[in-house]
């Protein structure tokens, strides 16, 4: 009796209660589960819908026009894609080296390699149009770089670098310290145990979380109209020449009042998607096929 | 030559296990590595940098006091107005409705991914979710303004074309994925013998979720909670987009606002001379959004450090 009670006591209420409001409870955490997917799958429609008619060989060819018919994203295409790629040559390197140098070779007791750690982490929570008032006040105005796609991939390769470190660290740690230990009394030096067993072990886990990096920086705008990449441009961006990207021009049609606009910014949308889902599924892809379990 | 000195046996040294000749391409790999990792180092303090010296020259033309205390924020008009107050509480309003929405789905998406899934389905839903995180903020912007806002107006709310509602609903939703990782990373970390031991004593799922595992990870779920707020604070493009308007002091979420974030970004698009108040204005703001921000920040980082010592 005083066991039954004292249960009771502990627990709130009698078992029919209990039933009910479990089962409440339970749909309370299906719903909150379907919101995000309801509205991801509304998006997906809505947008389709509206972008769909304006997805012709004009769109990915030509440069945008003050006539919503002949207007296209060909040159904001090409800059987002040209941003891929040198955001691939800078920021996978530095990021990959840094993970390297934090999981191989930096002493945690250090208080300098904490510090580090924690200026990381901090960083990958800096909005990111603070890294867009870095570039106007450094790259823009300070050296005089000017509005330049090369202004605009830097500016991309520090916001992605600490997504990038956390995704290598990640694999890198993933890799056994038996490896390690067995390279090493074969008498390799640090290096040739980095090198030749850790990196190739743990480059499935870099890849993927690289990618998935760079689908971010790719959908990112805010830094980018700092840094100057609302400017009309009509021909193929060069590394110190003027350029737009694709999420720049998206919020560019969005910013006009005509509806028509507003359509082309769907279209945009629609191909903006496309490139991500692309890069996510390849991603997916390289893990399952290439990571291993250990 | 050490093991000879040994065999001589006349003083017996130490074995020495360090290689004889330094390797020199061991430390300039070395030393490379740790020059990638200062990049990010000098990103931190160039931002600092780049903030705080025009944000002095700001605040040697304009009063400290006028700024923070001003509720009057005009500062391409004619006389100047310099008061932050309105982006101040335009930000936090839509922080507001952000979190509306997102701290209690994400905390109850945690609680099912945790406790609830099986693992096949949680498989299945935690990616879906980073898809969900992965959407380009433009994107969510476009559909604040293009799809939600008219169906709030279908449906009877008096909202305008541009208003903190619709972005920050929408919002809200693009940040559940942030809440719900960091927190089921929490309730995850919560060892197995406390559910088994509530269990034992008769408790039913619900009970052992709110009542054992919840309390248990709080602190991995306020480190979610604050990171959620600092995002909010920090979004761009969704406020620039669905409710962007003038500078004004309001708690009405029917209407339009400027954000520290919009003023950044709207102005600093613009081709603003170099040296001119505006273009100081610019590091004023900024740096008063990265102070309040990276404050955040670190509470986060601490919280998540805590439940990380507890348990693993």
């Amino acid at each position: 009796m005083s066991v039954a009670r004292a249960h009771e006591g502990a627990l709130g209420h009698g078992p029919r209660g209990a039933k009910v409001r479990g089962t409440l409870f339970y749909i309370l955490l299906l719903v909150s589960v379907s919101v995000g997917f309801i509205l991801l799958f509304t998006l997906v429609i809505d947008v389709v819908q509206k972008g769909v008619g304006y997805l012709d060989p004009i769109f990915f060819t030509e440069p945008t026009s003050t006539d919503p018919d002949k207007a296209g994203a060909g040159p904001a295409i090409r800059g987002t894609i040209y941003l891929m790629v040198l955001l691939l040559v800078m920021a996978v390197p530095i990021g990959v080296g840094t993970a390297l140098y934090l999981e191989e070779y930096a002493n945690r007791g250090r208080w300098y390699n904490r510090l580090l750690e924690v200026n990381i982490q901090n960083l990958a929570a800096v909005p990111s149009i603070v890294y867009g008032i870095l570039g106007l006040a450094f790259l823009v105005r300070g050296i005089g770089l000017g509005r330049v796609l090369l202004a605009g991939a830097l500016i991309l390769t520090l916001l992605v670098l600490p997504t990038v470190i956390v995704a290598s660290r990640e694999a890198i740690r993933a890799v056994p310290d038996s490896i390690r230990q067995g390279a090493y009394a074969l008498g390799a030096t640090q290096w040739q145990v980095v090198r030749r067993q850790v990196l190739p072990a743990a480059i499935p886990g870099i890849a993927t979380g690289s990618i998935l990096a760079l689908a971010r920086a790719i959908g990112e705008t805010a830094p980018l109209l700092l840094v100057g990449a609302l400017t009309y441009v009509a021909v193929n961006p060069t590394l110190l020449g003027s350029f737009t990207a694709l999420p720049v021009q998206i919020y560019q049609w969005i910013a006009r009042p005509q509806d028509e606009f507003r359509l082309l910014a769907a279209a945009g949308i629609i191909v903006l998607l496309a490139i991500l889902l692309t890069m996510n599924a390849f991603a997916i892809w390289l893990r399952n096929r290439y990571q291993r379990r250990w | 030559m050490a093991t000879q000195d040994i065999s001589v046996g006349a003083q017996p040294e130490p074995i020495r296990l360090r290689a004889e000749g330094r390797r020199w391409s061991e430390a300039v790999v070395k030393t490379v590595l740790a020059l990638c990792a200062l990049v990010s180092v000098a990103t931190t303090v160039g931002i600092i940098l780049a903030l705080v010296e025009p944000s002095i020259e700001f605040f040697q033309e304009v009063s400290i006091v006028d700024f923070f205390s001003g509720d009057r924020w005009a500062p391409l008009f004619e006389p100047a107005s310099f008061g932050v107050q309105p982006l101040l509480v335009g930000t936090l309003v839509v922080t507001f409705w952000a979190c509306l929405v997102a701290l209690p789905l994400g905390l109850c998406v945690a609680i099912y991914l945790s406790e609830y899934a099986r693992p096949r389905v949680r498989r299945i839903l935690k990616p879906a979710l980073e898809v969900l995180a992965g959407i380009p903020t433009v994107v969510f912007g476009f559909f604040a303004l293009t799809f939600f806002t008219p169906l709030l107006q279908d449906i009877g709310v008096d909202v305008g074309t541009f208003n903190v509602l619709s972005a920050g609903l929408v919002m809200g939703v693009m940040l559940i994925p942030t809440v719900a990782s960091i927190s089921e990373d929490a309730m995850s970390a919560v060892p197995q013998e406390l559910r088994d031991g509530a269990y034992g004593l008769g408790a039913s799922r619900l009970q052992v979720s709110t009542r054992i595992v919840v309390p248990a990870a709080v602190s991995g779920i306020i480190a979610s909670y604050v990171l959620a707020f600092s995002r909010a604070v920090g979004e761009t493009m969704i406020v620039l987009i669905a409710c962007a308007g003038i500078a004004q002091i309001t708690l009405d979420p029917r209407d339009s606002v400027q954000t520290m974030t919009v003023f950044i970004g709207a102005t600093g698009l613009g081709d603003v001379p170099t040296g001119s108040i505006e273009y100081k204005t610019i590091f004023a703001v900024g740096l008063t959004l990265f102070v309040i921000t990276f404050a955040m920040n670190m509470v986060s980082i601490r919280l998540v450090r805590k439940f990380r010592e507890i348990y693993e």
